[in-house]
């Protein structure tokens, strides 16, 4: 299938769009792979999370419930969109019994994410579209960058004491820069829920913009914990916070809450990002993370951002998808569009 | 094109929901027999058929049987013969029916909603997933008042023998909202589906015949305006409810005048949509696309009238006309398809027209570069910024996919905004705070008003309009009523001729009294000038009244509309009118031996009728502050606040019978529920009136709250029927009055009541309060959606 072999995997450089070590801030931000410039920050600016205060919470679940219902993908085209799923996910794996082996199973998966038949039978055995980045704890992100140096895929370490981000600062800020030396070019930090409850905006800014800082080249996704929140306002606030104090990324839940990413709470977000875009001309990306599982979940998701904030969002360097059994399901969906016949997840291969 | 490519691209594709079904279902039928009369089909009986074409290809679907007079003259007959053993059921019986007419529209949901958006037009996500389950869900809730009414409605009987006229935007839905209260309240059914859709109640009609529904019961009889008329006109028809633009309603309105049939009128409106800069900007974005982009604005309760606060007017345009660019026209069967094609060439005109009309009196209109799909009746959705009050756009009802656009500074103004225009359906309110948006949903001159969304509809929620967007409710237990009559009371009214006065004869010992007008809480003379004996029955002169005239009406009507006696509290209210029950009966003496010496009746006869009339109004106070209205629970996570207001300015036209308490049995109510009054008393006993004022005065009842004017009955009456500024009207009197009272009140489709000429018993006082309190009150339903 693809020129990802084991050869280029061991003993190539680094193909990696970002640098690869953690670096201090002093250096200009570097270009993400599409082009776009990184999100320099801003000053708090209060005023304006004041304005962002207005969130109706039946008005936006009409919205997401309709957006289903508004937008059917089928056929040839739920094939492409279902591959752009996979383009966009960050193939993950947080649990408490990972061991490298694990990790490494997962980082093959990651490299060969389709069956080569159905590569073949969709007509791009010759391109590269694998999941964007594999997302680990801390401990593994210099066996996965390893396994993965060379083939474009990025390497994500969950950071500042993921999943609760309740350790004390420079403890937190210590671990991205460990997680940025071992090779991981891209950070998903959590922040410590209560100070969205408390409302200490001023603190949760600080505590980002120093998690940025500490992330240097590497990119910054804010994991805001939604399901801890309480409310959409909560998440709307918590959102511009993020992206004032400098996030690439604004990510939804680390998958531990009780309640994971819903499309209500995603929409507030993009919704945020599109303000920011509007009021600075930066492009943020959006992650949703926990519980996202199905092919048809993750069309949902794509229409939303497809609506909400338009085609460029739909790229990696601007959208992911947290997931770790989405893959399968979107193997078999595939395999269903290729053969009419509907699969089983036993007969594609595991991560 | 490879999946590479789509990949690459990200376009949706089609989504195309298959008519396979629906065209077996059409080829599967004689269509030229589609009028279902006594439960069987039949074709005209002059063989005419008209053609049904899809909107968006301009393709014939069917060749439909159009009726005639002569056709509905036999689904008339057929309901009258089918009524009396469907309203003798039982109510757990009709309950049963309905039950299982929806559970049938449910097995065959589908094919309704395929067959709706070929016929119509509409995006097959709004007939699937709108239209289709609220009609369901409409027989489903009727089926429980079916079996409720007896304990709910007591002293009512079904209406009888109901004609109704639905339009072409919600061909289904419309039948819905009429058909499920009909059957439940007992009453049989001739149904007219628009010319333009008849497709989906010639499923329904099959559904009926499975479901159990008696023969004749229900009738649908396919046509144009030919067989529109004939229902409209028929005598052997007890009620007109009627669905479409104020315009025909006008017509229907003139039509039935005097002839005893109740009607209901749902028609135009021109809704405001009210953004204020506390609003979720972006949800009240997406509740414009519900609102003026649902069903192409082919909506009588549309969002029409965007109405923003100056301070967040440039951003929240931008964010409408970037979500503009992302609606998508296209084929009605497309999943993804936002807006379809307008229903024919004649309305695609008429929208294009009014657009180019506005433009050309001033407003910006805009477009998104959207391509226009080919072959079909399509409009692009269109903005209209700078749009003034009296631009075109912004007056009429345009039908279509058109948003006429204007910002306001204060609440105030908003307010005042929304509610310059003769409409009077809905309107939304976006705002997060919910002091502001309480506040304002009161304000608003709308049957239906949106809390932060908009065309919410539920068959447990009453929905109908003021002023010019007609009367009557549809849906929920306001809408019930409509269906529902009290049995008629035998006998004809009978005007009390005016006796000769005979010179020379006066009361001895006395004063000379001057019996003014009263308006505006003031005693004013006539404008005219002239006066008119009063005398008792052998003609012995009792007093001279003001003859008042249109001038003098116009006065009282502007009084009134000045009162302030509409904000009072009930508990205010209630208190004015015990004070005035109270001062009544501290002069009752006076009154009876008036009344006696009037009517030539007998002194305990007399004092009798002022007993009851001081009992009237003390009844009416004790309910000033307990007629309320209902909190509706719809499924979903709202309530609707089913809101009793005011009626507003009411002119009452009393009769000479019982003249005190007559008079007493409709002002009581009027004002219990915050109504000001101009009241034109019997021209025969006009003292009665006049004696009263010294009463209100003393009562505490604000300037205008009531204002007397004595005169000619029919004239005055008359004058108040054409008189535009006048929310509703109760006239008794002989069936000449009645009839022009009705007619003349088309002008603004005010609430008319009279008593068709028939006589009216004023002694059944419980009955009565109930009657004229409910006359006495709009329902507003405010949508209240919440959670945070």
């Amino acid at each position: 299938m693809s020129g990802k072999t084991e050869q280029t995997m061991i003993g190539g450089a680094s193909v990696h769009p970002l640098p690869r070590s953690a670096d201090n801030t002093a250096k200009p931000p570097a270009p993400h792979a599409g082009g776009l410039s990184r999100n320099p920050g801003m000053p708090l600016d209060l005023g304006w999370l004041e304005a962002m205060r207005h969130i109706n919470r039946s008005a936006l679940e009409r919205r997401v419930d309709t957006l289903g219902k508004r937008r059917s993908i089928k056929k040839e085209h739920q094939a492409a969109w279902l591959l752009r799923a996979l383009a966009v996910m960050d193939l993950t794996t947080l649990s408490s019994d990972d061991t490298p082996d694990r990790v490494l199973r997962l980082c093959a998966k990651a490299r060969n994410p389709l069956r080569p038949d159905l590569m073949a039978g969709l007509g791009i055995e010759d391109e590269e579209i694998t999941p964007a980045a594999v997302c680990v704890y801390h401990p593994f992100v210099s066996i996965a960058a390893e396994a993965l140096a060379g083939t474009g895929i990025h390497v994500a370490a969950v950071s500042t004491a993921f999943p609760h981000g309740l350790a004390p600062l420079p403890t937190r800020i210590a671990e991205i820069r460990a997680s940025v030396e071992d090779g991981a070019d891209e950070i998903d930090v959590v922040i410590p829920r209560g100070l969205v409850l408390g409302a200490h905006w001023e603190e949760l800014y600080d505590e980002i913009a120093q998690f940025r800082a500490a992330c240097g080249q590497a990119h910054l996704k804010v994991i805001l914990g939604t399901g801890d929140l309480a409310t959409l306002r909560n998440v709307t606030l918590a959102s511009m916070v993020a992206m004032m104090a400098g996030a690439d990324f604004i990510k939804t839940s680390t998958g531990k809450e009780s309640v994971n990413a819903t499309l209500p709470v995603g929409l507030a977000m993009v919704r945020c990002i599109r303000a920011y875009h509007e009021h600075t001309g930066i492009h943020i990306g959006f992650k949703p993370a926990g519980g996202i599982s199905t092919a048809k979940a993750s069309l949902d998701w794509l229409v939303l951002m497809n609506e909400e904030l338009g085609r460029r969002w739909l790229e990696p360097d601007l959208f992911r998808f947290g997931a770790s059994s989405l893959l399968t399901d979107i193997e078999r969906q595939l395999e269903h569009h290729l053969t009419g016949r509907y699969s089983a997840a036993h007969r594609h291969a595991m991560a | 094109m490879t999946i590479l490519d789509r990949f690459k691209a990200m376009d949706y594709g089609p989504a195309p929901e298959s008519r396979g079904e629906a065209d077996q279902w059409l080829a599967a039928r004689d269509l030229a027999k589609t009028l279902f009369i006594d439960g069987e089909w039949r074709a005209a009986k002059s063989g005419a058929r008209f053609t049904t074409v899809e909107p968006a290809t301009g393709a014939a679907l069917a060749e439909i049987s159009e009726a005639s007079s002569g056709d509905v003259d036999d689904a008339v007959k057929a309901a009258r013969k089918a009524l009396s053993a469907w309203r003798k059921k039982s109510g757990y019986e009709r309950a049963r029916v309905l039950y299982a007419i929806g559970r049938g529209m449910q097995r065959h949901a589908r094919l309704f909603a395929v067959l709706e958006s070929l016929d119509n037009g509409k995006p097959i996500r709004e007939s699937r997933d709108i239209d289709v389950p609220l009609a369901i869900r409409h027989f489903i809730h009727h089926a429980g008042w079916a079996q409720t009414l007896d304990r709910d409605f007591p002293g009512f009987e079904p209406a009888g023998v109901v004609g109704q006229i639905i339009p072409w935007n919600f061909p289904l839905l419309m039948l819905a909202w009429k058909i499920a209260p009909a059957l439940a309240t007992g009453c049989t059914v001739v149904l007219k589906p628009a010319e333009f859709t008849p497709l989906t109640a010639v499923l329904f009609a099959e559904i009926c015949a499975r479901a159990g529904v008696p023969k004749g019961v229900v009738n649908i009889v396919q046509g144009g305006p030919e067989a529109g008329e004939a229902i409209v006109n028929h005598p052997d028809i007890d009620k007109i409810a009627f669905t479409g633009s104020s315009e025909v309603g006008k017509i229907i309105r003139r039509a039935t005048a005097g002839t005893g049939k109740k009607i209901s009128l749902e028609l135009g409106g021109k809704s405001a949509f009210i953004v204020f800069e506390d609003a979720d900007l972006d949800s009240a974005v997406e509740g414009l696309v519900d609102g003026i982009w649902f069903n192409q604005g082919q909506v009588c309760c549309a969002g029409s009238r965007l109405l923003v606060q100056e301070s967040v007017a440039e951003r929240f345009i931008g964010k409408v006309k970037a979500r503009m660019s992302h609606l998508r026209l296209g084929d009605p069967l497309d999943k993804n398809t936002d807006i379809g094609p307008l229903i024919a060439p004649s309305q695609l005109a008429r929208v294009t027209g009014l657009v180019a009309e506005g433009a050309r009196q001033g407003a910006e209109c805009w477009q998104p570069a959207s391509d226009l799909p080919q072959g079909g009746y399509y409009h692009l959705p269109t903005l209209a910024t700078g749009v003034a009050p009296s631009n075109i756009l912004a007056q009429e009802e345009v039908f279509g996919p058109v948003l006429a656009a204007m910002s306001f500074r204060t609440a105030d103004e908003a307010v005042a905004l929304a509610n310059n225009t003769r409409y009077g359906l809905a309107a939304s309110i976006w705002s997060e705070t919910i002091n502001r948006a309480l506040e304002t949903a009161p304000k608003l001159k709308a049957g239906v008003v949106w809390i932060n969304g908009t065309n919410m509809f539920d068959a447990a929620c009453g929905f109908g309009g003021y002023r010019e967007s007609g009367f009557g409710r549809e849906g929920g237990r306001e809408g019930l009523i409509e269906y529902l009559a009290r049995a008629k009371t035998k006998g004809e009214y009978r005007r009390i001729e005016i006796p000769a006065a005979k010179a020379g004869e006066s009361e001895d010992g006395l004063i000379d009294r001057t019996p003014k007008l009263f308006i505006g809480g003031k005693q004013v003379r006539p404008d005219g000038n002239y006066a008119l004996p009063v005398t008792t029955p052998k003609g012995r002169l009792l007093g001279e009244v003001g003859a008042g005239n249109r001038k003098d009406i116009r006065n009282a009507v502007a009084a009134a509309r000045a009162s302030k006696w509409g904000s009072a509290t009930g508990y205010n209210r209630m208190q004015v009118l015990y004070f005035m029950a109270e001062n009544l009966a501290a002069r009752a003496d006076e009154f009876a031996a008036r009344l006696a010496a009037l009517t030539g009746e007998s002194a305990k006869k007399a004092r009798a009728e002022v007993e009851a009339g001081i009992e009237c109004l003390f009844a009416a106070g004790g309910l000033a502050d307990k007629y309320e209205g209902r909190v509706h629970q719809p499924p979903m996570r709202a309530v609707t606040l089913a809101l009793h207001e005011p009626a507003g300015v009411v002119g009452i036209v009393a009769p000479d019978e019982a003249p005190l308490l007559a008079l007493l049995s409709m002002l009581g109510p009027a004002l219990a529920m915050g109504n000001s009054v101009v009241l034109v008393p019997s021209e025969r006993y006009p003292l009665i009136a006049t004696d009263l004022y010294q009463v209100i005065e003393t009562s505490d009842l604000p300037a205008g709250s009531v204002n007397i004017v004595t005169g000619g009955s029919a004239e005055l009456a008359e004058v108040l029927a054409k008189h535009d500024d006048l929310d509703g009207l109760w006239c008794v009197g002989d069936r000449a009055l009645c009839t022009t009272v009705e007619r003349e009140s088309a002008g603004n489709l005010k609430r008319v009541w009279t008593n068709a000429g028939h006589a009216v018993d004023w002694s059944d006082a419980a009955r009565l309060a109930d009657d004229f309190l409910r006359r006495a009150v709009e329902v507003k339903n405010v949508w209240v959606p919440y959670g945070d």
